[in-house]
């Protein structure tokens, strides 16, 4: 066995391996978009913020779903739990600075992950599906007749959250703090997922996806590893909720509503699952789409959606990244192992 | 008589009224080339489920090395070193034959639960699953995704995931299943290849095979335990003749 003298580290698939973490040219390319808008569009800066907190929180389920392959309708609970956290704390006045207010968001949800989790996933395919949306139910009636604390139906409005580093106050008129401090969330938690993914602990929960049979046969604590994969999703959905709290100054019952959930779940299989920037191509192209089609048939508009994501579900289960990933693997030149 | 590697004890498994498993008293010695045969639902796989802690046994015991194994779970039994193939193809198909096998061998040596540290740095790991590779001649095919191979190759990245684990107790469950012919001999070269030290528990139809691996057989009938011998003594048994292999040679 102790034939050492070799070594693999120059074979193409250890090199793969070993290099596929690196930063691939184009990758500095949507995050300098990202920051031209902020100068080209300063009108759209509200939409532009609302768009970066679609992409984090699409970005959250792409790691249960497309990397763990833990099927979920129930996102937006996290989502809510880290929008209600902000707000109720700031409308009591208990806690209005941005960022701790969004490390607590993520704890929260978090808890509310790994609670859930604990029990739910146990189970697989259609019963988690349906448990994750009647956890998301729950939580919602909760905040519905919690009015005390929630605000009931209403919500709770006009927060106040005292200026990001005591310095950038968020103008709900100028929204350009919130722009530029949901994008930098965004980036930082981007950075998290994307070393999660490549780390030997990404490679497990892929494994899981794959075969999580084959995963319990290696001697691998397969639900240990899913929880843990859940609770982590369900920190930045509270993130991105807390953000969406912090930047609209209020939190309603629509932050824990199947509406959210299911729209997040169409942005990720319409970018791609499973790739990381599924989440900014899904979320930039449901927004183009919506905002095309309401033009064109403002009655049925969501139709013309339908129709186009059974389309995807059929002949691009890879979604808009995985057509540019095939046409791009043709115009390349053919290599010696593919 | 020295402990066993492996033993169970008056082990039986039933599924509703059907007893899969009856009474099974068996032994595999440390070093074992041990071959378990039987006509079709025999319960040769059960068995293997309730030696791996797939399924639990409705009664009996397990032991490893003298030391009650019934109660732990299947993770824990593969940290102990039991390691298994699968009848059917088992792999992640949709990763590199590379990956495959770093999967487990990342699992064996604890990298698995790291997060922060990409998976390709981790060179012990990269280094012994390409080794691994090497030994069962699979470097070439080392990039390539799973479901690019064919089913022979991928009955070889089987084995590599279970080598990776580097099992003392190694349970085989047809391993050359779905091989073409032409292609066997890599797989049979491979399990004589493997460490001695290790006990192996093959189980197949294949008598060819079982002859050629085995020094010693166990038949299994009905869920239960029908002759335990030589391959000499099981291929001179009557008995055996009449329920197993006269069938096996036409079939």
């Amino acid at each position: 066995m102790t034939r050492s003298a070799v070594s693999w580290a120059d074979h193409p698939a250890a090199v793969a391996l070993a290099g596929r973490h690196r930063l691939r040219a184009w990758e500095p390319i949507p995050w300098l978009l990202a920051l031209a808008f902020y100068f080209v569009f300063p009108k759209y800066l509200g939409f532009g913020t609302e768009l970066l907190i679609t992409i984090l929180f699409a970005l959250s389920l792409d790691l249960v779903l497309g990397y763990a392959g833990i099927v979920t309708l129930g996102q937006a609970a996290f989502f809510g739990a880290g929008a209600y956290t902000v707000g109720m704390l700031a409308k009591r006045g208990i806690w209005n600075e941005p960022i701790t207010g969004l490390i607590l968001a993520a704890a929260v949800a978090a808890i509310v992950g790994l609670g859930s989790g604990l029990v739910l996933l146990r189970t697989g395919g259609l019963t988690l599906l349906m448990l994750t949306l009647c956890t998301m139910a729950l939580l919602e009636e909760a905040a519905n007749l919690a009015h005390d604390y929630t605000g009931g139906f209403d919500g709770l409005d006009s927060l106040q959250i005292t200026p990001v580093l005591g310095m950038f106050e968020f103008n709900p008129l100028y929204p350009k703090t919130q722009y530029l401090y949901a994008l930098s969330v965004l980036f930082v938690c981007f950075v998290f997922v994307r070393t999660l993914v490549y780390s030997p602990f990404g490679q497990s929960l892929t494994g899981i996806r794959e075969n999580s049979l084959r995963m319990h046969a290696v001697g691998a604590p397969v639900r240990r590893r899913l929880v843990l994969c859940y609770a982590l999703s369900a920190a930045i959905a509270g993130v991105a909720g807390g953000v969406w709290a912090q930047a609209n100054a209020y939190v309603n019952l629509g932050t824990l509503g199947l509406d959210r959930a299911a729209t997040v779940l169409i942005i990720l299989v319409l970018g791609g699952y499973g790739r990381l920037y599924g989440a900014f191509v899904g979320a930039i192209a449901y927004v183009a789409l919506s905002h095309f089609l309401s033009k064109i048939y403002p009655t049925a508009w969501q139709l013309g959606l339908g129709l186009l994501l059974v389309v995807i579900a059929l002949f691009a289960r890879n979604g808009i990244l995985g057509i540019i990933e095939a046409a791009a693997r043709r115009l390349r030149p053919p290599r010696a192992t593919s | 008589m020295t402990t066993p590697l492996l033993e169970t004890r008056a082990l039986c498994r039933n599924f509703g009224a059907l007893a899969a498993a009856r009474d099974i008293d068996f032994r595999l010695e440390a070093g074992a080339r041990h071959a378990l045969i039987g006509p079709n639902g025999a319960g040769k796989t059960t068995f293997v489920n309730l030696l791996t802690g797939v399924v639990a046994p409705t009664s009996g015991a397990i032991l490893m090395r003298g030391r009650d194994i019934t109660g732990v779970d299947q993770a824990q039994r593969v940290k102990l070193g039991i390691a298994r193939t699968f009848q059917i193809n088992r792999l992640f198909r949709r990763l590199s034959v590379l990956e495959n096998v770093y999967i487990a061998v990342a699992e064996r040596v604890g990298a698995a639960p790291s997060m922060f540290q990409p998976a390709g740095t981790r060179r012990d790991v990269v280094e012994e699953s390409m080794h691994l590779l090497e030994t069962l001649k699979l470097t070439a095919d080392a990039s390539r995704r799973i479901s690019e191979l064919p089913y022979g190759r991928q009955r070889l990245v089987e084995l590599a995931i279970a080598l990776g684990l580097k099992p003392e107790i190694l349970l085989l469950d047809e391993p050359a299943a779905g091989v073409p012919s032409a292609e066997s001999h890599i797989i049979l070269d491979a399990i004589d290849g493997l460490p001695r030290d290790i006990g192996v528990l093959i189980i197949d139809h294949d008598m060819d095979l079982v002859f050629r691996f085995a020094q010693r057989i166990t038949v299994l009938v009905s869920g239960a335990v029908f002759a335990t011998g030589t391959p000499r003594e099981i291929g001179a048994d009557a008995n055996v003749r009449a329920v197993y292999l006269g069938q096996a040679s036409h079939g």
